[in-house]
């Protein structure tokens, strides 16, 4: 059960005895209702089995599936909390960048710098957004382009403007936290788990996670609950930042360089897996569960149009981007419906 | 004389911050436009006008559909596919003729905006997802068309169009400043203007009064498709070349910029045409700026940054989230 019942509770309906398997299977059955990104994630998966076999369906491809999708997934979690807020980042591919550019640059000075110098600077930027939102009042998409501009140009002057890609040194154990792998599957993969974890737990069983949606839900009701709206917003952006720059390490770790020029639309691709999630842009309604179900349905679906192989690069950009409106349309369906059928929406 | 007004010299300072809100893309326009009349050499040329005027003519053909779909507080990413798409049409159709090349990269637009329109007014996908979309996909189509190459023109009408001048004007400037004023006036003057702001204001509203919320919006991303590929086909005209991996890439942020720093809010409700060209020539000027001082493309970006924040700074509204 979460802080917020009101909105996520699926009405369930009395019925006469045995009521106690009912509602549990309906409760089952009402959450595949309301985040249809699991179903569909189970239907490609199924999908994926039959057409490709021990190609698509093997520990050794999930196992690498899980690992690239962790990077996105790491970002999603705080872009669900900050969409959940009413808000959005435009900055979190650039903020990647940066992370992964200053793990790089100040591995010369050491493993415990490589780790914390991103994660200093990458939050930083999130906590300026997250006042430039909050306390003056400017539009987050706004601020978060700019953001977006900042972090990249910041990631591109540490990298001499792309002449220079910083190397991590051979012996630097950094590296491992990218590299290594834990029961098969490498760490990223399992660092993504425990930042899911993590945000669950804040979101759903913390005041501040109540603070989240109560802001997202109206933010002058908010206030009247006594919600410090001004704090919630800037803690949002700052751990935002703070995602990216793990995010951004770990994905230098994992190349032992830090390239200036990844991550480029990636916060597209965070807010696309939110809204798969289940998520409203208009923020107070979803959850991580969700967006966990979109990154996996979009690295399900990457991993796919891999697998056909023949499909030139053009055609996969063509299949994404018709699988994303796909996607949206079938969850916009049925979330409207649902949504009406509980009198959330008119 | 009210209590609210504080008067503590000549000019009232609510009345100076007013001005400066309503006014500040005009007013950081004028100041860089001195700057480089002192500080820049061949500034004050009729050689440079004509370039800056073909440079930014693109982005203020974008940006006029951009503020009238931000104008009903909608957004969309995906006017750089379409561009790439119209470039594409023509490559391929160019054998045709260049106008029947040019009336299918049109035509392209219109399908892109149909769909687009349609995503958000019926289907009430949220129009940056729905955007997002052909954000992706769009770019792919026009390079599968061309096969991912880009693809040479030499058909002089083609030519002319990009390069040719009408009383020292180039002529895509002027196909940009008739478009603008045509949004001006349709924007101002007609049902249909006063529908877009209505919606944009508030859509509840809006729908409880009766307006034909579906109809305009499919109209108005229709428009901004439509107008991108007009974009698309005047950069393939001046380059004589059609490169869908290239045409439109990131104009989508520059559109929205020029939008909001020319003082239309993206909450909707209000859109300022000569703003929002206004707004184009200064983030043109500002990097032209940046690349003529020899600032770097990282600190050429952190700047246009900072004074992207400070432009919507200025404008924000006290009450607005």
């Amino acid at each position: 059960m979460n802080a917020v019942g009101i909105s996520r509770r699926p009405t369930v309906p009395s019925t006469p005895g045995g009521e106690e398997q009912l509602s549990r299977w309906r409760h089952v059955l009402d959450y595949l209702r309301r985040t249809p990104a699991v179903p569909v994630l189970g239907l490609f998966v199924v999908a994926g089995a039959v057409t490709f076999g021990d190609s698509f369906f093997s520990a050794r491809n999930f196992a690498s599936m899980a690992v690239a999708s962790s990077f996105l997934l790491i970002i999603s979690v705080g872009m669900t909390m900050v969409i959940v807020s009413g808000g959005i980042d435009l900055s979190v591919g650039s903020m990647l960048a940066l992370g992964a550019v200053v793990t790089a640059f100040a591995s010369r000075w050491g493993s415990p710098a490589a780790i914390i110098a991103p994660l200093v600077v990458c939050t930083l930027i999130g906590l300026t957004q997250g006042v430039l939102v909050a306390v003056s009042r400017m539009p987050p998409f706004i601020v978060t382009l700019a953001g977006l501009l900042f972090a990249r140009g910041l990631a591109f002057k540490i990298s001499d403007n792309g002449n220079t890609t910083h190397i991590i040194p051979e012996g630097e154990w950094v590296t491992s936290l990218g590299q290594e792998s834990f029961l098969g599957v490498g760490l990223p993969a399992w660092i993504a788990v425990l930042v899911v974890l993590l945000g669950m737990g804040v979101l759903n069983r913390t005041r501040f996670g109540f603070a989240v949606y109560a802001v997202g839900g109206s933010e002058e009701a908010a206030t009247l609950m006594g919600v410090r709206v001004v704090r919630v917003k800037i803690a949002l952006y700052s751990i935002m930042g703070l995602l990216g720059g793990l995010a951004g390490m770990l994905v230098a770790a994992r190349s032992s360089s830090g390239l200036s020029t990844i991550g480029a639309g990636l916060e597209l691709k965070s807010i696309a897996a939110v809204v798969i999630g289940g998520t409203l842009l208009t923020g107070g309604y979803g959850g991580i569960t969700g967006t966990v179900a979109g990154v996996l349905l979009l690295g399900v679906i990457e991993n796919l149009i891999n697998q056909i192989g023949t499909l030139s690069s053009f055609y996969q950009l063509v299949a994404s981007g018709a699988f994303l409106i796909l996607v949206v349309s079938a969850q916009s369906l049925f979330a409207r419906r649902e949504l009406r059928r509980s009198g959330e929406v008119v | 004389m009210t209590a609210a007004t504080t008067t503590t010299g000549p000019l009232p300072s609510s009345a100076v911050r007013s001005f400066v809100r309503g006014n500040g893309v005009y007013i950081a326009l004028g100041a860089l436009v001195l700057f480089n009349l002192v500080a820049t050499p061949h500034f004050a040329t009729f050689r440079n006008l004509q370039l800056q005027l073909v440079q930014v003519s693109p982005v203020v053909i974008v940006a006029l559909g951009m503020a009238i779909v931000i104008g009903t507080e909608g957004i969309d990413l995906s006017v750089g596919a379409v561009m790439a798409l119209a470039a594409s049409m023509v490559a391929i159709f160019i054998d045709q003729g260049p106008w029947i090349a040019i009336l299918m990269a049109l035509f392209a637009g219109v399908v892109a905006g149909f769909l687009n329109g349609s995503l958000i007014a019926f289907l009430k996908i949220q129009p940056i997802i729905a955007t997002l979309g052909l954000f992706v996909a769009g770019r792919g189509v026009a390079l599968a068309f061309t096969n991912g190459r880009l693809v040479e023109l030499f058909d002089p009408t083609l030519s002319a169009i990009g390069q040719q001048r009408l009383w020292g004007i180039p002529l895509p400037a002027l196909i940009a400043g008739t478009l603008a004023l045509a949004s001006s006036v349709v924007m101002k003057r007609t049902q249909f203007g006063r529908n877009v702001v209505a919606i944009g204001g508030n859509p509840r509203g809006a729908l409880g009064a009766g307006l034909p919320v579906r109809r305009v919006l499919l109209i108005v991303y229709i428009i901004c498709a439509a107008l991108a590929a007009v974009a698309g086909v005047l950069v393939t005209a001046r380059s004589a070349a059609a490169d869908p991996s290239f045409v439109g890439l990131l104009i989508e942020l520059s559109a929205i910029t020029a939008v909001v720093v020319g003082g239309t809010p993206l909450s909707g409700g209000k859109v300022r045409i000569l703003g929002t060209v206004a707004g184009a020539f200064l983030m043109q000027l500002v990097f032209s700026t940046l690349i003529r001082h020899d600032l770097s493309d990282s600190d050429a970006r952190m700047v246009q940054a900072a004074i992207i924040v400070a432009a919507v700074y200025l404008q924000r509204d006290r009450n607005s989230t």
